[in-house]
């Protein structure tokens, strides 16, 4: 083959030439058998060429005329071809002599060509591998990488040989663009000749050195797919490529990263022991590394983070931020498989921005949320709007979102998921109808409180009139009832009746299993549930029928005197029956319940055996089982092991040896080693903090080398990272000046807009620092600091350590100045629990949130009564007491109204149509038997009254009900608002009388504004009492249940225990109303109102009172 | 990573085919087709498939389907993200992504396909150097070419490809050196039928235009950056000057681009420009129900609500509708059952009003659920946060730019549940 291959290279002008007069002639030259295949490929395909054969000879005319315009005609006709899936094989001689043509767009389309038909046409193909040869060595490096591309795209194992050597070859090309390609050519010829592994190791290992971020994602990828276990050889180049990777072009960005995964999961020890107890101890706030890092070596925890672990952690952070959303995927899945627990909710935010992306990203990221949701609640919670359903979702969007949404549920907002459920239920995707049902259950066994309620709810649902939600509630109550038989027969018996209507056989054969075992709650249903199936078994599905078999077994254990010849009919059914499931069934239960002779010992257990206490089921998420994949990967996608898949190994008991990824020689990395040393003088705690501050440096500088770009972008999040532990250090002369070094090295870069005032700041709080250069302080120490100088160092760290998050809120910097004129005169305690707090704002959900739920759960019962079409009959509701009702008005009593019956509430939502009216909410009933039109709303008084009315309701058919919303300006008194409410033949006058707590609007401030507001609403506009509480509302939850429940106000976060803060505004005029609320001794507590409208206050402070101190 | 490429058009007629490694035969997509025909409506079609020896991964945009045939483990997103990729970039080349466009240019378009994957691993997604070596039609090029016989692809690896800003070519040069940026943000909302806000948050893009010559080098910073709560930029943004600074700082690419994405933080209250009063009804008696729309301005900040546009996707139950608009015209596709109600301005004098009956098939059953609206609108000269761009910079070049910065607000996915 080669001493051929050989003479070919050398005659290879000659060959182009002999082909151009005959390709045939060319084909016996070279070698006989492959012309026999050739041959036999030509036959095979004879018919379909028949067809082509006019066009395929005109093509072959037009590419072997002089003229290039013809040529190339013809090269674009044929790519055409391609294109479509059809064959041009037999054209391949008189394209492939064109390879060399001096036409660039010609020789392209042939290079496509020859790719596309090389392997079917192996020695034609050789003729042009001379011509790629020669480019290989052209001075244009554009040249030499296309045809080495070309060269090793041409699957001809014959060529190996010559593949390998330009590999090598370009490998060392000074262009990064031909090694980047020799990086590509590694893979392919590895998979056209897997026996060369060795060689492309030695040329992949010499090209994970290469310092260009072109080349490094190449290399990666052939690295993963050459030789993925080779771990060591990543050891070297590991922090090269961490640092590399935000220059690294996207594609290469997403290889890197799943690559540096694995690798990291192998060489360090986990982070997430200490995890666990500082997810105990709540300290969300303290994500950034370094704090966290010195909160290790200040507890003194075993655990370090090696720095190797950081550096990845920290440089793919920014990734999150990319536009690509496979980048973003896969530092959310880094984050997730190595980061400590802490630190792991940074992603959030940056996937759900991928939910506005196109619907296959949704697709899969919601895939990804929902595995991380089952052990995560807390990650996505604050987010949980974002997975409300859109009725535009397509069917797998909607699922997966629902599915979130159950893993999501707690007690806390539980009751919103179920009102959003309860608008789902009436999608008219039924298939989508059915899964929330399911979703239901799974809250109603998930989370006890709200059993009932769902419970009841779903009892309501089997009245609707679509069969397959009908069915599936019947499934799903059959499970809930599993988890608590108890008191619950009145809900069975429901179902009985429900029986003739419903046809879904699971839902049927529910039905009968219900009956079954729970006959002795049901005795007097239950056997003529079965006198009815035994006249319909023959027509039943097979899975009723089965059930039917089972209840006649247990009626006749239970009750034999009524069914024992019902149950001798059914199983004389069952004998003859076609199916022989059912033949076999109905023999084994047969033995079992009747006694004879033969039946023996069995018989005796029979009722232990068919009315045993079952388990009830678990209803547990689809995606629980996907956590044994990484996220991210289609494995995780499909929930299969998918070929090629490499598993995660465990974290490590003992971390490996870290000195492997030393680097001794070469420029920017050397400053590693020196680094180590030092730290071994400064003792332990320090030593990982000294480590950083190096480590920074040494990126800055490497980042200026690389590029122009970078330097002058300079980072000064990492920066402050390292000055942040200097503060912590402060005593520490050398650290300081280290550090110092490195910002100063990036000032130049650092906006000169801001630095200006916080200079001046600085250098008045903390004179000491004066000794070192102004430009040491960076921003975000600035701002971070600023307020708890003179607080405990530990605190000073832990607001360092929340920087970036910090910085959000901080736009002209004077809030900053304020809180440092205040923070001052303030007392100690509060200062630590109170920046963290301040500092947290943009992560976690705003803590006036939480106690707004309580408020809506009470409603919720009103909201699953939605659930019912129409006429659900009373007694149902009944069944739920558990939550008290809404507080919910009469307006029209259907005896006043002629059959017209209205109720209000206060939802307590900003109003819809005008900022200064207050919603309401009013239910209209029609409990007269015929149906009411023109339902409007008429005159008002007094005359000024402002209303915003809702839209005339057309007609209103008897038993229906519907919910309209309005909007009313009560000018912040508590005067009743009359109005008429007109039907077309009636006219009623009906009056809204607001208490005084819903006329508020909720608003959120932070502590300092509170007492800063509160300071300005003193002498007369304060209103005080002293109260004696009920002991059962000592606890805060219960305070700020009590007190929301009374007035529409927002909860202030509180930095006493002791103190409740609350703050609204009215809704017409806007000012503000501070409610306060000191616990003292013995249950005693003042009650103060800070408001200039003191009429209001009074009110309010009467109407708090009776809560707080009934019990 | 991607072995071949699969376009698929509406009716599943495979019309164009690629294969980056050894040829994959076109049966493998019949997995696809079963898919295709099980899911009934096109965007139900799961992306992920698993067959036999395959998996496949496919988005649906533009009514096709691009359907890639993956052999190994691969990130999902990786491919679903290249597909789009693709598609974006026929896009930009022919103006639109169809079957007919794609067939007049298969010749450009397998030549794009060829540069952008090499065996399955992206190589060239930069529509900057994707230009340069393949250069998209115009008329005068092709008439040029067919007399000169000169081609449309270049022959020196483009600048960009090399350096360490991609995104850039080296070299360009404008008479008019002008710099545009688009501020477009997006509502997205879900009200209930008692006119509450369930979910409203914004969204927004910063689209630019940039003509500029040599290397200029752009800073952008914000009256109101703390409204930005997550961010994601084009790769031209110096990340780090963002975190320190908040101002955005880039060698822009030449042409359009996507500037960042960002998202408003939820605790700014999202003011939602318009109300909708709604009642739609179906009796029990009589195949009929109403319907009766009212939208008004609720906080506009001062500007014109435009292109004001109701769609609703009836139930399969509603026959015909036979309504009455006071302004605007309504159409109501009979095969899709979509209502759309076609406004234009709003008008806070005269509010208006759609309203009328709807009929129903006789016999069928009422519908037992409202459908929900989806509102559509437009109001120019604001961004609805507030966001305001403060100041832009250009270093590194001499001369003076024009500059603007334009302002734009419209409904993203804004639903009215009724």
């Amino acid at each position: 083959m080669d001493v051929g291959f050989s003479s070919l290279r050398s005659e290879a002008v000659g060959a182009m030439r002999m082909a151009l007069v005959s390709a045939e002639n060319l084909q016996l030259t070279l070698k006989p058998e492959p012309s026999q295949e050739e041959q036999a490929l030509t036959n095979s395909k004879g018919s379909i060429k028949e067809t082509h054969k006019a066009g395929n000879e005109d093509l072959k005319e037009m590419l072997e005329s002089n003229k290039e315009s013809l040529k190339l005609d013809a090269m674009k006709r044929v790519v055409g071809l391609i294109s479509k899936g059809k064959n041009a094989s037999e054209l391949f001689p008189a394209v492939v002599k064109n390879v060399a043509s001096k036409n660039i767009e010609l020789k392209k389309l042939v290079y496509v060509y020859l790719v596309r038909y090389a392997e079917e046409q192996q020695d034609l193909a050789l003729l042009s591998i001379s011509t790629f040869q020669r480019a290989l060595k052209d001075p244009n490096q554009f040249i030499r990488g296309s045809a080495l591309r070309v060269l090793s795209s041409i699957r001809v194992p014959i060529i190996v040989p010559i593949m390998m050597l330009a590999i090598k070859e370009a490998a060392a090309d000074l262009s990064p663009y031909v090694r980047k390609t020799s990086a590509h050519a590694i893979q392919k010829l590895y998979s056209l000749d897997p026996d060369q592994k060795e060689q492309l190791i030695e040329v992949i290992e010499k090209l994970l050195k290469d310092k260009s971020t072109l080349v490094a994602g190449s290399v990666v990828m052939a690295f993963e797919e050459v030789c993925p276990d080779r771990i060591d050889l990543i050891h070297k180049n590991y922090r090269k490529l961490c640092n590399l990777l935000v220059d690294v072009e996207e594609w290469g960005q997403v290889v890197i990263i799943s690559m540096l995964t694995r690798y990291a999961r192998t060489q360090f020890t986990s982070p997430w022991k200490e995890g666990a107890i500082f997810d105990e101890n709540n300290d969300k706030a303290f994500y950034d590394s370094d704090s966290e890092e010195k909160k290790d070596t200040t507890e003194a925890k075993p655990y370090i983070m090696d720095p190797d672990h950081r550096l990845l952690l920290r440089n793919t952070k920014p990734l999150l931020q990319s536009r690509n959303t496979a980048v973003v995927m896969c530092v959310a899945q880094l984050y997730w498989h190595l980061a400590p627990t802490q630190e792991v909710n940074i992603v959030t935010k940056s996937l759900v921005r991928l939910l506005r992306s196109h619907r296959e990203v949704q697709y899969i990221v919601l895939q990804n949320i929902a595995t991380m949701s089952i052990q995560r609640k807390g990650m996505f919670e604050p987010y949980m709007k974002s997975f409300y359903v859109r009725s535009t979702d397509a069917t797998h969007i909607k699922t997966l979102k629902l599915e979130i949404l159950t893993n999501l549920a707690n007690e806390a907002n539980i009751s919103t998921i179920l009102r959003e459920f309860q608008t789902y239920v009436k999608s008219q995707d039924k298939a989508f109808a059915a899964a929330t049902i399911q979703a239901i259950g799974r809250c109603a066994t998930n989370i006890t409180d709200v059993t009932d309620t769902c419970l009841s709810g779903l009892v309501l649902l089997l009245s609707n009139r679509d069969e397959t939600v009908v069915a599936e509630s019947v499934v799903v109550i059959k499970k809930l009832l599993q988890t608590q038989p108890t008191q619950h027969s009145e809900i069975i018996k429901h179902m009985a009746k429900l029986f003739d209507n419903i046809t879904v056989s699971m839902a049927r054969a529910s039905i009968l299993w219900l009956m079954g075992e729970y006959c002795d709650r049901v005795p007097k249903i239950a056997p003529d549930v079965l006198r009815k199936m035994a006249k319909t078994f023959t027509a039943e599905e097979d899975i009723v029928k089965l059930q039917t078999v089972n209840l006649a077994a247990k009626l006749y254990l239970t009750n034999s005197k009524q069914t024992k010849l019902l149950t001798q009919y059914i199983l004389n059914l069952g004998k003859y029956d076609q199916s022989y499931d059912i033949r076999d069934r109905t023999r084994f239960i047969r033995q079992l319940i009747v006694p004879n002779e033969k039946s023996g010992a069995l018989n005796k257990y029979a009722r232990r055996i068919l009315l045993a206490p079952k388990p009830a089921p678990v209803l547990e998420s689809s995606f629980k089982d996907r956590e044994r994949f990484q996220l991210g990967t289609l494995s995780h996608s499909l929930n299969t092991k998918a070929a090629g898949y490499q598993e995660l190994s465990d974290w490590p008991a003992v971390a490996p040896d870290q000195s492997v990824r030393n680097v001794e020689v070469i420029e920017p990395v050397q400053e590693w080693a020196p680094s180590v040393g030092k730290t071994k003088k400064s003792g332990k705690p320090k030593s990982a903090d000294k480590f950083y501050s190096d480590d920074e440096e040494e990126k800055e500088e490497e980042g200026s080398e690389s590029s122009k770009d970078s330097s002058s972008s300079s980072s000064s999040s990492e920066e402050s990272g390292s000055e942040s532990e200097e503060e912590s250090s402060e005593e520490s002369e050398k650290t300081s000046s280290d550090s110092g070094k490195s910002s100063s090295g990036s000032e130049k870069s650092s906006s000169e807009s801001e630095t200006e005032p916080k200079k001046k700041k600085k250098t008045k709080k903390a004179p000491q620092k004066k000794s070192k250069p102004p430009a040491a302080f960076s921003d975000s120490d600035e701002n971070g600091n600023g307020p708890v100088a003179q607080a405990s160092s530990s605190s000073a760290e832990s607001s360092s350590g929340s920087e970036t998050d910090s910085e959000d809120s901080d736009p002209p910097a004077t809030p900053q100045k304020k809180k440092d004129v205040k923070s001052k005169p303030k007392a100690e305690v509060k200062s630590k629990v109170e920046v963290s707090l301040l500092d947290l704002v943009d992560f976690s959900p705003a803590p006036t949130n939480a106690p707004k739920s309580s408020v809506i759960s009470s409603s919720l019962l009103s909201d699953l009564e939605g659930l019912s079409l129409s006429n659900i009959s009373s007694t149902m509701q009944v069944t739920t007491p558990s939550f008290g009702p809404v507080k919910t008005y009469e307006l029209l009593h259907h005896m006043t109204g002629k059959g017209l019956s209205a109720k209000y509430h206060f939802p307590r939502q900003p109003c819809l149509y005008e900022p200064s009216m207050v919603a309401v909410q009013v239910i209209l009933t029609n409990s007269s038997d015929h149906s009411l039109e023109e339902i409007h709303i008429g005159e008002r008084s007094p005359a000024g009254l402002n209303i915003h009315c809702f839209n005339t309701i057309e007609r209103l058919e008897p038993e229906a009900s519907v919910t309209v919303s309005m909007g009313i300006d009560f000018s912040d008194s508590t005067q009743a608002a009359n109005f008429q409410l007109c039907t077309k033949e009636d006219q009623f006058s009906v009056s809204i009388q607001p208490a005084v707590g819903e006329l508020l609007m909720p608003s959120s401030m932070t502590e300092q504004d509170y007492s800063k507001e509160q300071g300005k609403l003193l002498g007369m506009n304060e209103t005080s009492a002293t109260i004696t509480m009920a002991t059962a509302n000592t606890s805060s939850q219960a305070i700020s249940k009590q007190v929301l429940s009374v007035c529409n106000v927002g909860e202030v976060p509180s930095s006493q225990k002791s103190v409740h803060r609350f703050a609204g505004r009215t809704v017409s005029s806007g000012a503000l109303v501070l409610v306060c609320l000191e616990l003292k001794e013995s249950s005693t507590a003042l009650l103060t109102i800070n408001t200039e409208k003191s009429v209001m206050a009074s009110m309010l402070l009467r109407d708090l009172k009776q809560p707080l101190v009934q019990a | 990573m991607i072995h071949s490429l699969f376009l698929i058009n509406h009716a599943g007629d495979i019309f164009l085919e690629k294969h980056w490694k050894s040829v994959i035969s076109r049966s493998v997509c019949d997995y696809f087709f079963e898919a295709k025909e099980k899911a009934v409506e096109p965007e139900n079609v799961p992306p992920v498939l698993q067959t036999p020896h395959h998996y496949l991964i496919s988005i649906y945009r533009d009514k096709l389907f691009f359907l890639s045939v993956v052999q190994t483990e691969v990130p999902p997103l990786f491919v679903i993200e290249f597909l789009h990729r693709v598609a974006d970039t026929i896009q930009d080349y022919f103006g639109e992504c169809s079957e007919s466009l794609i067939n007049d240019n298969v010749v450009t378009v397998y030549e794009l396909l060829e540069e952008m994957l090499d065996n399955g691993f992206p190589l060239a997604t930069e529509s900057n150097v994707l230009k340069e070596m393949i250069r998209p039609p115009t008329i005068l090029r092709s008439v040029v070419n067919t007399l000169t016989g000169s081609s449309n692809v270049g022959d020196k690896l483009p600048t960009g490809q090399l350096s360490s800003i991609p995104w850039r070519r080296a070299g360009v040069k404008y008479t008019n050196n002008e710099a545009y940026f688009d501020v477009i943000e997006e509502i997205d909302a879900i009200v209930d039928k008692s006119g509450m806000t369930v979910f409203a948050e914004i969204q927004g893009v910063i689209e630019a235009s940039v003509r500029l010559t040599g290397m200029p080098d752009l800073s952008m910073t914000f009256m109101n950056p703390s409204l930005l709560d997550d961010v994601s930029f084009h790769p031209c943004v110096r990340f780090k000057r963002w975190e320190s600074e908040r101002a955005l700082s880039f060698i822009p690419p030449d042409g359009n681009f996507t500037l960042m994405n960002y998202h408003v933080s939820s605790q700014n209250l999202v003011t939602i420009p318009v109300y909708v009063k709604q009642n739609i009804c179906f009796f029990e008696t009589g195949p009929c129900g109403r319907l009766d729309i009212t939208i008004g301005p609720k906080q506009t900040m001062g500007k014109t609500v435009e292109a004001l546009m109701v769609t609703i996707h009836m139930p399969k139950a509603v026959l015909s509708a036979n309504l009455t608009a006071t302004q605007g015209n309504y159409t109501y596709d009979l095969a899709t059952k979509v209502l759309v109600w076609d406004i234009g301005k709003l008008n806070p004098q005269k509010l208006p009003n759609l309203r009328g009956s709807l009929s129903l098939q006789s016999g069928a059953p009422k519908p037992e659920d409202n459908p929900s609206l989806n509102i559509d609108l437009k109001i120019q000269q604001v961004a609805i946060s507030g966001l305001k761009v403060s100041r832009l910079e250009m270093n590194g070049e001499k001369y003076k730019p024009f500059k603007g910065v334009k302002y734009l607000t419209k409904a993203g996915n804004f639903q009215v549940r009724t």
